[in-house]
């Protein structure tokens, strides 16, 4: 049988014409090779290990880095300290701790998942929370917070119905945009943007009929998010979602640069876009609702933490999801540390860190890159 | 590897698209598909590609039904250009032509010395390795036509489908990839809108109308003057080509007696 490709011949005449001289390439990408996107992950899975001592030692009461290890240390190895020391021990390891911990890895979480969403509905505005994932989610924890139902299980109840109104939402969103073909990038973001209006028309009507105000915080924070709730005990389930999650992503890494080709060239090199779409789909699901039910919506960290890791690594996926889960938590545990310390007592809500902290970082990086996505 | 159409019909949203098309691609042959906006050429192609499956008729490869086969395996045999040009994200050319051992790559499995050297051959052969470090977003429609050759020649298929392949190229390049898809000795099916074209380049040509194979024959035996009026509408002289003695067409331009 022939075959279009003879091994490759050296000596084989080129019927083209003389290829220009190299143009110098105008977008210098030293860190978008294998070894550049190598160090970038060592850099920043270091840098992560050390602002997250940084953060579990700040905050109201200030905890210098060696004292806040030795705490961390005498938790982790059953270490003995003293008396006077038990208050700032249980800072350390029971509020402030989880807390960060929980910030890593729904920023990690937030970073994998908005490049996955980008890729699956092929536009560059997605985040995690467009197919409505969020205001599904929120609509689940004010059901429960203000009509009750799941009183069994306790303080687990708000972030189980959450999860579920995630859930809810997700499938429905799905059940809408779907067709005989499947379904198709553009109609999942439209039905994902209309259901969110309708989740918070929902919300809404419950926070206004509703007695007291316990509703309005709960929506509150919901949709703003925060990390106020994290305990020993929310962090393991999401934990274990995340980094399953973000480890399957990475198996899909090649099938998801296929994709951006779209779904015709996919199937011409193999790929079922259609049936990776549906698998990304409920992925990504159940990892948006894991990070919803413990910490609400946070914004904009899984929209700019795609771009900004495009921008410096590539737009090749294995390289962007080695560096996207650390970059996003990176961020969020500095947006969280930002958020509770700067307005002490009080905490800002993160939706507004992550905007000041990223918009700007966002905005030089894409003017001073030449920044494309599907376009100029 | 030889490709057989056996009457496939597809129907799109009610409406019948193909009607029991069938065309034997015989092995290393060049198969030009032909017809005019609408009759179904590059519908019968994506049930070729596996864009699409046929609601009626089977693809086979060697004797084999695609539909049996994995989407992979199929891509394995056989490469497609396809219309769809564009590209959400900014890969580099590199990338972008490496994309084409996709369908080798069991899992996460990177390219291998051999496969680098193949990617690099196959640059310089579309003339874009200069290009290799510049993000795809970037290029000229001719350049990315180029390059996503390069993708598929990558790609190592036996059989070739190319849907308006030289659109966007210049004379040049056009002429060139025909060039290089007949001397490469690969299964090919390609849609062309140019005739003078398909009939330079094509060992066999298929005309669709309204989704049915209205003749199919060589260039010589199937671009007569009367089919070119009534499938396509237009007014021609065939002539042979000077030096090689190929069927050519000349076109007359319609006067404007037809606004009258």
């Amino acid at each position: 049988m022939r075959n279009t490709t003879a091994p490759p011949d050296p000596e084989a005449p080129l019927q083209s014409p003389p290829a220009p001289a190299p143009a110098p390439e105008h977008r210098p990408r030293r860190l978008a090779t294998p070894a550049g996107t190598a160090v970038a992950a060592t850099f920043l899975a270091l840098f992560l290990l050390l602002s997250a001592v940084l953060a579990i030692g700040l905050g109201s009461a200030v905890i210098p880095p060696l004292e806040t290890l030795r705490h961390l240390w005498a938790a982790l190895t059953g270490g003995v300290i003293s008396a006077d020391e038990v208050t700032r021990h249980q800072v350390v390891w029971e509020i402030r701790a989880p807390r960060v911990l929980l910030a890593a890895v729904v920023g990690a979480g937030l970073g994998a998942v908005g490049v996955a969403v980008q890729a699956m509905v092929r536009n560059p505005l997605a985040d995690p929370y467009i197919l409505g994932v969020s205001s599904g989610a929120s609509v689940g924890a004010v059901l429960v917070g203000v009509v009750g139902g799941l009183a069994a299980l306790g303080v687990y109840a708000v972030s189980v119905g959450a999860f579920l109104g995630a859930l809810a939402a997700t499938l429905l969103v799905y059940a809408i945009a779907h067709d005989r073909r499947g379904v198709t990038p553009l109609r999942l973001v439209l039905t994902g943007v209309a259901l969110s209006f309708g989740f918070q028309a929902i919300m809404s009507v419950i926070v206004y009929l509703a007695p007291g105000n316990e509703a309005t915080g709960t929506v509150l924070y919901w949709t703003m998010g925060g990390f106020g709730g994290a305990t020993w005990g929310t962090l393991p389930p999401a934990a274990a979602t995340i980094l399953i999650g973000v480890l399957l992503l990475r198996r899909m890494s090649r099938p998801l640069d296929v994709m951006a080709l779209g779904d015709e060239a996919a199937a011409g090199l193999g790929v079922d876009a259609p049936r990776l779409r549906r698998r990304l789909f409920l992925l990504t699901a159940v990892m948006t609702g894991a990070m919803v039910a413990v910490s609400g919506a946070i914004g904009f960290v899984g929209l700019v933490v795609p771009h900004i890791v495009r921008i410096l690594v590539g737009a090749d996926h294995r390289r962007v999801l080695a560096v996207a889960p650390l970059a996003g938590a990176v961020l969020m545990v500095w947006v969280d540390l930002v958020a509770r310390v700067v307005a002490a007592p009080r905490e800002l809500p993160l939706g507004v860190i992550t905007a000041l902290v990223g918009v700007p970082v966002f905005i030089t990086l894409m003017r001073r890159r030449g920044y494309l996505f599907g376009g100029r | 590897m030889e490709l057989r159409l056996d009457g496939l019909s597809v129907d799109l949203d009610g409406r019948r698209i193909v009607r029991r098309l069938t065309l034997d691609v015989p092995d290393g042959r060049v198969v030009g598909l032909v017809g005019p906006n609408g009759s179904g050429k590059s519908t019968a192609l994506r049930c070729v590609y596996r864009a699409l499956s046929p609601d009626e008729g089977q693809v086979l490869v060697d004797g084999d039904d695609l539909a049996a086969m994995s989407m992979r395996d199929s891509a394995r045999r056989i490469a497609a250009l396809t219309q769809e040009g564009g590209v959400d994200l900014d890969f580099t050319v590199e990338e972008l032509v490496a994309l084409g051992r996709t369908p080798h790559l069991p899992g996460g499995r990177r390219l291998d010395a051999r496969e680098r050297e193949l990617c690099r051959w196959a640059m310089a052969r579309m003339g874009v390795s200069h290009l290799a470090g510049r993000g795809v977003l970037e290029l000229s429609g001719g350049e990315r036509q180029r390059v996503l050759v390069a993708r598929a020649l990558v790609q190592e298929p036996r059989v070739l489908v190319l849907d308006e392949p030289t659109n966007h190229l210049d004379v040049h390049h056009r002429l060139e990839l025909l060039a290089l898809v007949r001397e490469s000795g690969v299964t090919a099916l390609v849609v062309l809108h140019d005739l003078n074209l398909a009939a330079a380049a094509c060992d066999v040509i298929g005309v669709l109308s309204e989704g049915a194979l209205v003749a199919v024959g060589t260039p010589e035996e199937v671009l007569t003057e009367e089919l070119l009026h009534t499938v396509f509408g237009v007014e021609a002289t065939v002539v042979a080509h000077p030096r090689t003695g190929r069927t050519q067409l000349l076109y007359h331009l319609p006067t404007a007696r037809k606004e009258a």
